[in-house]
């Protein structure tokens, strides 16, 4: 009897040992395996997920996504808006006790800008006065626009005045680094063993592919107001396997949720469930390259009137998405998207002026309109390729579906083989330049080749253009002129949508879907 | 014996050298490259990066850089795993593959042998429906329906087991995903025995032993399941090599660190080197399993003997 009783005794124990929990330990599960936890060689929103928990900048994002102080404590901007003077706060420490300097930005940024680092995302400090030319080599890396004053006043000089800049030294190219250890480890410094951060986490252990432990920084400044004592990210591909762990108790928050489950979801776990308006559109680019009907406004505006984006976003997708009238998602800081003019129109009218365009282009039932409509590999996207095919026959268009992964589709579609092409964008910072300028004449992500003199105008003008409401407006004018070409198709605005254990408290929705661990603490 | 395998290993140079080439230039003549994706990189960035790769050289040349490298045992940097080389990536999540995969072959001989053993003494008993009934619904239900079904029955519902992760491969974690690989094997194990152990129950040595008075058991065990293991043995060869390098479906469900997922997603990457590294691994598996199955084969089947070629 007695060892029946320890037998079951001990299984006991076994059983609660391999779970252990504690209530300061945030379990997380990011949407992939981080690239890397250098900031310099990084791409993804799970790897920001990482790496901003663990790292500072000059400014970073409250628990509301807003940008405040970081290791800046105040900062000054000249008149012409070109020149910031940042003071760092004196208790800014990098994990193991040394200061965190201006040097070290200095440092960090003529290293993310240097060719050898290969970074992807160095294009983002391109605002930064000589940053293009020091990447390209043709200038001297002592000419980037960084100086360190002191050691706690650091002087950035823009190419020119910059609104959005100050938003973006929150983004993790613009992180410190930690020059000490860089230097000693080379580009080892950021294995477990090496790294040393200056945010609210200290990098404990990486185990590829299964988990990424942080524990709290106690040399970081607000380190009296974190929490956590821990937190643990899972990279879990799969949603399925993010919503059955997270069922199972085993994670408290997945950044990511199979959208075919948002009804069973919000039927039984809707206190769980985080859906809210996301800085992205959901396009489909028009190839405006002579030869394809699309270079054609008319065929281009018949094909957008036809589409019924309510019945996509509400029927197809169905997962809190937002029926698109505009390029510029809403809510996007200091800018009010203009809408498609059509807008207001009913279903019936829509279909009545789309028909005539088209006849007025030439088509028509003895010379139908031929389409070749590219779409890469995914559920839904398929859906809605379908669903685009089946909206527009009423109106005797053919459509030839192709369907690619996602490599071979941007590499298809860049060089022009296509009449519209399944796309989408997801702002890098909060600003509606980000997404006008993907409609720019001869810029890379310009898939359909759209071109406009005025819309260049336009987009330039605000460019040179301080004042944030008349930049706005100058904006908002260069889009109209996109929408009345119908340069593209806005289908809906992405939504983001996580799940988060109810037991927690600090979470907020917010358009940048940027949710750092120091704002999360368990409610007891 | 010793002489067969020297040449057998010999003879898998060529092998994998075609093997090798082959992948290579196929994975560069497959459109989109490792920066191709939903952003374009400006072109001073995309050029910078393809130069710190070796991609901007003629892939003439990159073929020979990577049969140098490789001949010196460099598999080379991941492309998408920038702080892994792809021996590290390889070292790394092949143990994890190793170990789910020998228990998932141990438990399917183990099942899959005696149900199909069962099956054929009782053939066409109510005992033999009901195992080759379960072995098939076992082959025609595949393992991506299994493996969510399980974790949602013994993780979410009756939350027995975790539903993912390895945890360092705690036996807890490693019950499903090793059940759920298993269970094909098992049922085209189980099938397989019962043919042959009903083949052989029918020939004339087996009558011989019979007939010399033996009893059923000794007739079966030490006569009939030794030639009916064969074609089994046959079978394991490439499916070993198959199950230890992983299974895509079951690391993505269960999130193992296994280096099966890198079969697939390094080739949707474009991650050239990694694609390559996974080849080469796994060419050089299945060449050597099938070299362990022969000389298996020959300890089993008294009529095969390779000294004599």
């Amino acid at each position: 009897m007695l060892n029946t009783r320890t037998l079951v005794g001990s299984i006991a124990l076994a059983l609660s040992a391999a779970a252990p929990l504690q209530a300061d330990t945030l379990r997380l599960a990011i949407m992939g395996e981080p690239a890397s936890l250098d900031p310099h060689k990084i791409s993804g929103t799970w790897e920001n997920d990482v790496v901003g928990d663990l790292f500072e900048g000059l400014v970073t994002e409250a628990a509301d996504g807003s940008r405040i102080p970081g290791v800046a404590e105040s900062w000054e901007v000249s008149a012409d808006g070109t020149v910031y003077t940042f003071t760092l706060r004196d208790d800014a420490k990098w994990s193991d006790g040394e200061p965190v300097t201006a040097d070290d930005f200095v440092f960090a940024f003529q290293r993310i800008l240097a060719p050898a680092t290969a970074a992807n995302y160095a294009y983002l400090l391109y605002p930064v006065k000589n940053a293009e030319a020091v990447y390209a080599g043709d200038a001297e890396t002592s000419t980037l626009g960084i100086e360190a004053l002191d050691a706690t006043t650091l002087q950035i000089t823009l190419e020119r005045s910059t609104p959005y800049f100050l938003d973006q030294l929150s983004h993790y190219t613009a992180y410190p680094l930690p020059s000490h250890t860089v230097e000693t480890y080379g580009n080892d410094w950021s294995q477990p063993d090496n790294m040393v951060s200056n945010g609210a986490f200290q990098l404990d252990e990486w185990q590829s592919q299964t988990r990424i432990t942080a524990s709290r920084n106690p040399y970081f400044h607000d380190v009296d107001n974190v929490a956590l004592e821990e937190v643990v990210y899972y990279p879990i591909e799969e949603r399925n396997t993010a919503l059955n762990r997270f069922r199972a108790g085993e994670i408290d928050i997945a950044r990511e949720f199979p959208t075919q489950r948002y009804d069973w979801l919000m039927d039984n776990l809707p206190e769980a469930v985080q859906v809210a308006p996301y800085l992205g559109i959901y396009y489909y680019a028009f190839n405006t390259r002579n030869g394809h009907p699309t270079a054609d406004p008319r065929v281009r505006e018949a094909l957008s009137l036809a589409v019924r984006r309510e019945v996509i976003t509400d029927q197809i997708l169905g997962t809190g998405e937002v029926p698109a009238y505009s390029f510029v998602p809403p809510n996007v800081s200091h800018y009010e998207a203009p809408t498609l003019s059509f807008a207001e129109l009913s279903q019936d009218e829509r279909l009545e002026r789309a028909r005539d365009l088209l006849q007025e282009a030439g088509y028509g039932p003895d010379n139908p309109l031929e389409l070749m409509l590219r779409y890469n590999t995914s559920e839904d996207h398929r859906k809605v390729a379908i669903a685009l095919a089946a909206m527009w026959k009423p109106l005797g268009v053919e459509v030839d579906l192709f369907n690619s992964e996602v490599a071979v589709h941007y590499s298809d579609i860049r060089q022009g083989d296509f009449d519209v092409a399944r796309a989408g964008w997801i702002g890098d910072y909060n600003d509606a330049q980000n997404f006008l300028s993907l409609l720019e004449s001869n810029v890379a992500n310009n898939y359909g080749a759209y071109s406009s003199a005025e819309f260049d105008a336009l987009m330039s003008e605000a460019a040179n253009t301080q004042d944030m409401d008349a930049r706005a407006e100058l904006m908002a004018e260069a889009e109209a002129i996109a929408l009345e070409d119908s340069a593209t198709l806005p289908i809906y605005y992405y939504v983001s949508r996580n799940l988060v254990s109810p037991d927690l408290e600090g979470w907020e929705t917010n358009i940048e879907d940027i949710h750092r661990s120091r704002w999360i603490h368990f409610d007891n | 014996m010793l002489s067969y395998t020297l040449k057998r290993l010999l003879q898998a140079i060529p092998t994998l050298w075609i093997v090798i080439t082959l992948s290579f230039f196929l994975m560069h003549l497959a459109p989109g490259g490792p920066f191709d994706g939903e952003r374009q990189l400006p072109p001073e960035i995309e050029a910078n990066l393809l130069a710190s790769y070796g991609l901007d050289k003629p892939v003439w040349a990159q073929y020979f850089t990577y049969m140098g490298n490789l001949l010196q045992g460099d598999l080379g940097p991941s492309f998408k795993y920038k702080d892994f080389s792809v021996t590290e990536l390889v070292a790394q999540g092949f143990p994890v593959s190793l170990e789910l995969g020998m228990w998932a072959i141990g438990l399917a001989l183990l099942v899959g042998i005696p149900m199909g053993v069962i099956a054929a003494l009782k053939r066409n008993s109510t005992v033999d429906y009901m195992v080759m009934g379960t072995a098939l619904a076992g082959v025609a239900i595949p393992n991506f329906v299994i493996a969510p079904l399980l974790a949602l029955v013994f993780g979410v519902f009756l939350a027995w087991l975790p539903v993912g992760g390895w945890n360092d491969g705690h036996w807890k974690n490693m019950i499903l995903p090793v059940v759920a690989l298993s269970i094909q094997q098992i049922a085209y194990i189980a099938r397989m025995m019962r043919a042959s152990m009903i083949e052989v129950l029918g020939s004339h040595f087996v009558r011989t032993a019979r007939a010399k008075g033996l009893s059923e058991i000794a007739v079966i065990f030490r006569h009939a399941l030794r030639p009916a293991m064969l074609p089994v043995i046959s079978y394991l060869g490439p499916a070993i090599a198959g199950i230890i390098t992983g299974s895509v479906v079951i690391e993505q469900i269960f999130g193992i660190p296994g280096i099966g997922r890198y079969f697939v997603q390094a080739a949707l990457n474009r991650d050239y080197t990694l694609v390559m590294g996974t080849v080469v691994f796994y060419g050089a598996l299945i060449v050597l399993f099938n070299l362990i199955v022969d000389l298996l084969y020959s300890a089993l089947d008294p009529q095969i003997r390779y000294d004599n070629e």
